[in-house]
């Protein structure tokens, strides 16, 4: 038997990819509301891998931390990947602060995506909330992208109040296509809003595409996500043509930190994207 | 001494008012219940098949969800009805209803209420009527609260 | 059940057993075996059989440990101390990588190569066995690699025993690891003391063992030497101080999650994470960026972590998803019993007891699933519900298993 040298080293391959950060470099910063910006991001050196609508980049600051962020923008732009980010945390208050020209630490993309081949044939209602809109509009550019290849298309979004509306410039754009139906809501009204005030499972409820032919994606808070998907239920939407986007505490993103789990999923590798089947009933259980 | 569950029903303030042939064909559907605090009268999304007359203590309607803290939407007291969703398809409760301290209450088998309610219409629209003012009373207040009327970013 | 006893092949003396570890050092194994150290029987380096804890035993029950010294020359005759192989395999602390920032502000990131390793482990038990195959489906076959623990797992030499004294908190014989060392070890001792020998009988479970074993000095294992093997192993079942029914008990946990047990485990816990640092299987993890005092290198780490913390489950921007006690223990308890079948294919849980003994407060796992067992709710009814029920029944006391009363289902 030959001793091996004990002090060999062995090259972490394939999975010190997924746990090491590339840099990348800032190109754009839009803000959008008061306390969130959209940062375009491309890789320093190399091409920025294929993502699906719906995964997670991890993005980091130096020494300072990572946090997953949705890819939010549209996946058939190639190089250039959008994130937009609300300032909450210490990590992320600092990437909502960056500039042009600006590095970044990337590692992803992570997680499942929407299925929107799902959908094919049928109806898509797509119901955001807040900043929920974010992760769903890969996903929104992915359909529009195909668009003969559905039927009906909605858009149900709805938020706090009219400043939080999210990509209002587009939402307009699409509000204007013949091809996609958009509905919005705010909890409360400001002076001079003409739309309409509710929240968005009542939206729902006065859906009108046919229960048996569509497939639903949502994203949001929680409790909106519950009462939405109940309400897509009543309407008699089988639950595993319901698909929400869940958050919980990513580290990892490989499904080896155990942080994120949600029952006997991990959010990072089984989810985000998760049919309203597996997780209706977790998602009801107190601190689970 | 322990008063039977269908005479306190005849003394709650919900029933008070009503037909004693409305208060008659309740009565059978009753049963008491005390609560410890922190018990679990409703859980949100289960079938809804029974509503509680609160007669001592107070129970708190709640949502919670792992993206926020608890929050305690309203609570309800001795003299308050808890819980309609039994009335309403899908007949599902739509939060939680927990007891904040101990709690007494009446138990109405709503299910068969419901079904005696839609067999005869005289007893189905006595009911029906007494509880549409306190569900609009609920939503009176909670578009008040809405306004956020103490907040301070109004002019 | 036990896992199978495999017969031995072979019977080494104490010189025998001295030129095993001689052999295996002169193959390049380093070797990892138990030694006596602040008050536990702990695993460390060794040089030789006069490292090994030679008279020594341990009590255990819930929330306590000690150590006994007996007057023989026993090698092995204690159950488990606090740390398991997770410790040589599964490091608390490891670097993943560096990242420096030069004057243009680039940054370059290196990934922290992972030394191969050559460890012997000596006088692993059945439920260290069972671990390590628990470990070696979550970090080499889930759903990425763990290339620390692919790097120290790649060559670890294997040196398992047969449980002679099982200590108050073991329960193998219930989650089917032991107490005989079940597969995955390269050798098999059995330690063989009585009328004035000391012998070890060895079965070999793999080629390379096989192998080593035929350069030993030996003789070849006789009936009686497998009569004495079995005995040894049938003695050990009928000493298992406790036992857990894992029949059916992820769908138990499943519809019990709001049983009003874990409100009562919860009063006694105290999140102290103990029983996550000595479980064999936890592998749960942290990372923690750090940076020098120029701020132009940063560093990431990755530390033992566990579901105990209230960090844990920390939401972005928000707080812990699991804030109460109840809610973490049931995380932990649900998971290892329950998810973790339906993530990985066994349980979580191979009955070292570990958790029982070094619980501060003695919270006894056994006892907890017992109890859910047997006030759960069938699984349609949810048990606030039942406890209603059972509540208007009984006047407003629901009894426990334990025959402690309880409020009718409180949260």
């Amino acid at each position: 038997m030959t001793t091996a040298d004990p002090a060999a080293a062995v090259a972490a391959a394939g999975t010190a990819e997924d746990l090491v950060p590339r840099s990348w470099r800032v190109l754009a910063v839009t803000p959008e509301l008061v306390d969130t910006v959209t940062v375009d991001l491309a890789p320093v050196r190399g091409p920025a891998p294929p993502y699906l609508p719906g995964q997670v980049n991890m993005l980091s600051l130096f020494g300072l931390g990572e946090v997953p962020i949705s890819v939010s923008g549209d996946p058939a732009v190639p190089g250039v990947r959008r994130h937009t980010i609300r300032a909450a945390g210490a990590v992320s208050t600092g990437l909502a602060r960056v500039r042009p020209g600006d590095t970044v630490g990337v590692r992803g993309p992570f997680g499942t995506g929407w299925d929107v081949a799902a959908a094919t044939g049928r109806d898509v209602v797509v119901v955001a909330g807040g900043l929920g809109l974010a992760p769903l509009r890969p996903a929104i550019y992915a359909v529009l992208a195909r668009r003969a290849e559905f039927d009906r298309m909605v858009l149900l979004y709805g938020s706090r109040t009219p400043a939080d509306l999210l990509y209002s410039d587009e939402l307009h754009a699409w509000r204007a296509r013949f091809d996609l139906e958009v509905k919005v809501t705010v909890d409360r009204a400001s002076a001079g809003w003409a739309g309409e005030v509710g929240v968005v499972p009542g939206l729902v409820r006065r859906l009108g595409v046919d229960p048996g032919n569509a497939v639903a994606y949502l994203c949001g808070p929680e409790v909106m996500m519950r009462f939405a998907a109940d309400a897509l239920t009543d309407l008699g939407l089988p639950a595993g043509r319901i698909q929400v986007s869940l958050e919980r505490n990513m580290k990892c993103m490989v499904g080896l930190c155990g942080h994120c789990v949600l029952g006997p999923y991990y959010i990072c590798t089984d989810g985000p994207v998760l049919p309203w089947s597996a997780v209706g009933d977790l998602m009801r259980v107190r601190e689970l | 001494m322990t008063v039977s569950p269908a005479a306190e029903l005849a003394a709650h303030p919900f029933f008070v008012d009503l037909a004693d042939e409305v208060v008659a064909a309740v009565a059978p559907l009753v049963s008491r219940l005390d609560a410890d605090p922190g018990q679990v009268l409703g859980r949100e999304g289960e079938p809804a098949g029974v509503f509680y007359a609160l007669t001592a203590g107070r129970v708190a309607l709640e949502v919670h969800a792992a993206d926020r803290p608890p929050a305690l939407l309203e609570t309800l007291q001795a003299g308050d009805v808890v819980g309609w969703s039994w009335l309403v398809p899908p007949y599902r409760w739509h939060f939680d209803a927990v007891a904040v301290g101990p709690v007494s209450a009446i138990r109405v088998d709503g299910a068969r209420l419901r079904a005696e309610m839609d067999a005869d219409p005289v007893l189905g629209y006595a009911l029906a009527a007494r509880f549409i003012p306190v569900i609009v009373d609920r939503l009176q207040a909670t578009r008040l609260r809405l306004l956020d009327l103490y907040g301070h970013d109004h002019r | 059940m036990s896992a199978a006893v495999a017969d031995p092949s072979a019977v080494l003396d104490r010189a025998g057993l001295g030129a095993l570890f001689d052999r295996l050092r002169a193959d390049g194994y380093e070797l990892i075996g138990p030694t006596v150290r602040d008050g536990v029987i702990a695993f460390g380096p060794i040089e030789g059989v006069s490292d090994l804890p030679a008279g020594w035993g341990d009590e255990q029950s819930p929330g306590r440990y000690r150590l006994v010294h007996r007057d023989d020359e026993e090698l092995f005759g204690y159950a488990v101390g606090p740390q398991s192989p997770k410790t040589e395999l599964f490091p608390a602390s490891r670097r993943l990588w560096s990242a420096d920032r030069d004057s243009t502000g680039e940054v370059r990131y290196a990934a922290e190569p992972v030394a191969a390793q050559r460890l012997a482990l000596i006088g692993v038990r059945g439920c260290e066995l069972a671990a390590i195959a628990v470990q070696d489906r979550v970090l080499l076959r889930g759903h990425t690699q763990d290339t620390t623990y692919q790097a120290r797992r790649a060559d670890v030499f294997l040196v398992g025993v047969n449980c002679a004294r099982p200590a108050g908190t073991c329960f193998c014989v219930s989650m089917g690891t032991g107490p005989a060392a079940g597969p995955g070890y390269d050798l098999a001792l059995t330690e063989l003391l009585d009328g004035g020998r000391h012998e070890f009988a060895v079965a070999a479970g793999t080629d390379r063992g096989e192998a080593l074993l035929a350069r030993l000095p030996q003789r070849p294992a006789t009936d009686p030497d497998r009569s004495a093997v079995a005995e040894v192993v049938r003695t050990a079942v009928g000493r298992m101080g406790r036992e857990l029914d894992p029949a059916g008990l992820p769908d138990l946990l499943a519809a019990n999650l709001d049983h009003p047990r874990w409100d009562d485990v919860a009063s006694r816990c105290l999140t102290c994470a103990n029983c996550t640092m000595a479980c064999p299987t936890c592998f749960c993890s942290t990372v923690e960026d750090v940076t020098d005092l120029t701020g132009d290198h940063a560093e990431r780490w990755q530390h033992w972590d566990s579901c105990f913390t209230l960090d844990f489950s920390h939401l972005h921007g928000g707080g812990p998803v699991r804030s109460s006690t109840p809610s973490r223990y049931r995380q932990w308890m649900t998971h290892k019993l329950g998810t973790w079948v339906s993530q990985f294919g066994t349980s979580g849980c191979v009955g070292c007891g570990r958790c029982i003994a070094w619980c501060p407060v003695g919270i006894d796992i056994t006892e907890e699933a017992a109890a859910i067992r047997a006030t759960a709710a069938p699984p349609d009814e949810p048990a606030s519900r039942l406890a209603d029920m059972l509540g208007e029944v009984l006047g407003g006391d629901v009894v426990d298993g334990t025959g402690n009363c309880q409020g009718g289902g409180s949260r």
